[in-house]
C-alpha cells in the first residue's frame, strides 16, 4: 500500500489525541480516516482492530490498578461480545463476496453516527440548559425508576456495579456491541459506556474499566478471525497506528482532564455526526468512475 | 516411411516459404523485487535472421511484443443509482484475465497489420480486450462498457498498455523493446510474445517467459499472513498486547 508512513502516524497520533481528550477508543474516528485515505475498507476495519486492542489493554490495566472494574459484568458483556464478533466477521465475509462489503460499512456509519450523534447532541445541549437555569442535572439513580426490561428473568446481582438486573438486556447489547465492533473496526466504546450509563445505571467509576475490558476482549477475537477468515490484516500497518495512537492519547488525556463534561458531549456529538455526514454524501454524491474491478483468486 | 517423407518435404516447404527466423533474448528472467521497489523494466532483444535465398523485404519488418502477467480472475461491477444513494448493481467476470498485459509496437497496430487478422490472432490491447472469450457471455448490451472499464482501471495502475513506438530497430535486422513493469505488477510468471511481420503478414513469433518474484520485508509478512493466517492473527494480537501494556507501565497516571 504506498501510503506514507509519516502520516499514518500523524493520524495516529492526532485521533489517539481525540481519544484521549475522550477517553474513547478512537477506532470509529480512524478506521472512516483509513477509508477516506484510499486503504480498502476491508484492511481498515480489519486492521485498526489490532489498534483498539492496544490502546484498551492500557486502560484496562489502568482500571484494575484503580479496582475499576467489574469483573461479573465484564464477563457477561464478553460472552455477549464473542458471539457478536463472530457473527460480524461472518458478517463481513459475506458482505465481501457479494461485492457490497462497502456499501454495508458506510451505510452503517451513516447510520450509527448520526443516531448516536443526535442523541448526544440533544443530551448534551439539553443539560447545558438545565445548568443555565440554575436547575440540577439528575444523574443519581432514583427508587422505582427501572425500566421494565431490566426485570427479565434471569436476573443476577452485581455487587461492584450496585446492579441486579436480568442478563438478557446486557447480553444483547454486547451481542451488538460485539457485531458492530467486527464490521465496522470500532471498539464501540461511545456506544457501551453511554449505554451502561444511562439505560443500566451503572456507576460512574466502574462504567469504563469495565466496557473497555469488553472491547479488549472481543476486539482481540474479532483481529484474530479477521485474519483467519479475510486475511485483511496490515501488521505494518497497524503497529504504525499504535505508536501513533499511544503518544498522542497521552497528550489527549492530560488536555481532557481540564475540560468541562457537557461542552466534552457535545464536541464529541458534532464530531460524530462530522463524521457520519462525510460519510452519506460518500454514498449520494455521484461516482467519477462509476466502475471498480476487484481480484478474486489469483490463477497460476 | 513414405510419410513421414511428405512430412518431412512439408516441413522443408514451410519452413522456406517463412524465409525469415526470429531469435530473440530477455535481458533477465528472473526479476527480483524488494519492498522499496518502485517499477522496474526489462528488455527484449532481437534479430532476424534471412537466409541466403531471401531478399531484404522493400517495407521492411514489423514488431509486435506482447507481454502478458499471471491470470486472475476479475470482476468488474458498476454503481447504479437507486433511490438517493449509489451502489453495486450489474457486474461482469472476466476469468482469465492477465494481471499484467502490455502491447509493444514498432509502428502503430493499425498500420502492421489488418483488423480481421488481429482480431483472429488476438494481437493488440484492443482485439485482446474485445475477444469472445475474454469474458463469461452475459448477452447484455454492456458488455462493451465493462471492457473498457476494466481496460480503463488497469491502464490508471500502469498494468495494461500499448505502446506504439515501443519496439526500436536499431539497424534493419536488431530491434529492442523496453518492457515496464510498474510497482503495481503482482509476482508470477510472465510470457513475453514477439510476433514479426512483413507486409501485413505473420513472419515467425517466439514466445518467452520471465518471472516476477518478490522478496524482502513486506513480502514476506505477506506470504505468512496468507499462509499462516491464524499465527499471523495472534502475533498481531500479542504484539498490540504488549503495545499497551507498555504504555500503561510509560504512561502510568497514579
Amino acid at each position: 500500500m504506498p501510503v506514507s508512513v509519516l502520516l499514518i502516524l500523524g493520524m495516529g497520533a492526532a485521533v489517539g489525541f481525540i481519544s484521549g481528550l475522550f477517553g474513547i477508543g478512537g477506532g470509529f474516528l480512524m478506521t472512516p480516516l483509513l477509508i477516506f485515505l484510499g486503504i480498502p475498507p476491508a484492511v481498515a476495519v480489519a486492521t485498526q482492530s489490532a489498534q483498539i486492542v492496544a490502546s484498551s489493554t492500557t486502560s484496562v490495566l489502568g482500571a484494575i490498578r484503580r479496582k475499576a472494574l467489574d469483573h461479573k459484568l465484564g464477563a457477561i458483556l464478553v460472552a455477549g461480545g464473542f458471539i457478536g464478533s463472530a457473527l460480524g466477521v461472518w458478517f463481513f465475509a459475506a458482505a465481501r463476496r457479494a461485492g457490497q462489503l462497502d456499501l454495508v460499512i458506510v451505510t452503517s456509519y451513516v447510520t450509527l453516527f448520526t443516531v448516536v450523534g443526535s442523541l448526544m447532541l440533544k443530551e448534551s445541549i439539553r443539560e447545558f440548559w438545565t445548568k443555565r437555569r440554575g436547575g440540577t442535572v439528575r444523574l443519581r439513580r432514583q427508587a422505582g425508576e427501572h425500566a421494565s426490561y431490566l426485570g427479565w428473568p434471569l436476573r443476577m446481582r452485581f455487587y461492584r456495579s450496585k446492579l441486579y438486573v436480568s442478563v438478557i438486556p446486557i447480553l444483547l447489547l454486547s451481542l451488538f456491541i460485539g457485531f458492530a465492533g467486527a464490521l465496522l473496526g470500532i471498539g464501540g466504546g461511545f456506544i457501551v459506556v453511554p449505554a451502561l450509563l444511562y439505560i443500566f445505571r451503572v456507576p460512574t467509576n466502574v462504567v469504563v474499566g469495565t466496557s473497555q475490558f469488553q472491547i479488549v476482549c472481543t476486539t482481540l477475537v474479532a483481529l484474530i478471525l479477521h485474519a483467519v477468515m479475510n486475511q485483511a490484516v496490515d501488521m505494518v500497518l497497524a503497529i504504525l497506528l499504535i505508536i501513533g495512537g499511544v503518544f498522542g492519547a497521552q497528550f489527549g488525556a492530560r488536555i481532557g482532564r481540564n475540560l468541562r463534561a457537557e461542552l466534552f458531549r457535545f464536541l464529541l456529538a458534532i464530531l460524530l455526526l462530522a463524521v457520519g455526514l462525510r460519510f452519506a454524501l460518500e454514498l449520494v454524491v455521484q461516482p467519477e468512475e462509476p466502475f471498480s474491478l476487484t481480484i478474486q483468486e489469483r490463477r497460476q | 516411411m513414405r510419410l513421414l517423407g511428405i512430412v518431412l518435404i512439408a516441413l522443408v516447404c514451410a519452413t522456406s516459404t517463412a524465409a525469415e527466423t526470429l531469435i530473440t533474448s530477455l535481458s533477465n528472467h528472473r526479476v527480483l523485487i524488494t519492498s522499496n521497489y518502485t517499477g522496474t523494466s526489462i528488455a527484449v532483444f532481437g534479430a532476424i535472421e534471412r537466409d541466403a535465398q531471401t531478399i531484404a523485404r522493400a517495407t521492411g519488418y514489423d514488431v509486435v511484443v506482447t507481454v502478458r502477467g499471471p491470470r486472475q480472475l476479475l470482476t468488474v461491477r458498476e454503481k447504479q443509482q437507486i433511490g438517493p444513494i449509489w451502489i453495486n448493481r450489474e457486474q461482469q467476470k472476466f476469468p482469465e484475465a492477465p494481471a499484467y498485459l502490455s502491447v509493444l509496437t514498432s509502428k502503430p497496430i493499425e498500420e502492421i497489420t489488418s483488423v480481421q487478422l488481429r482480431q483472429r490472432q488476438k494481437i493488440g490491447l484492443e482485439a485482446i480486450i474485445n475477444a469472445p472469450d475474454f469474458t463469461n457471455e452475459r448477452g447484455g448490451g454492456a458488455d462493451r462498457e465493462f471492457r473498457e472499464a476494466l481496460y480503463r482501471l488497469r491502464a490508471q495502475e500502469g498494468l495494461y498498455l500499448e505502446e506504439e513506438r515501443g519496439v526500436t530497430f536499431l539497424t534493419p535486422d536488431i530491434f529492442r523493446a523496453n518492457i515496464p513493469l510498474p510497482a503495481t505488477a503482482p509476482p508470477g510468471e510472465y510470457d513475453v510474445q514477439v510476433i514479426l511481420f512483413a507486409d501485413t503478414v505473420i513472419l515467425a513469433s517466439t514466445t518467452t517467459h520471465f518471472e516476477l518474484v518478490k522478496t524482502g520485508f513486506e513480502e514476506q509478512i505477506g506470504s505468512i499472513a496468507r499462509d499462516w493466517s491464524l499465527l499471523y492473527g495472534l502475533a498481531t494480537a500479542l504484539l498490540a498486547i504488549a503495545f499497551g501494556w507498555i504504555a500503561s507501565v510509560i504512561f502510568r497516571r497514579d
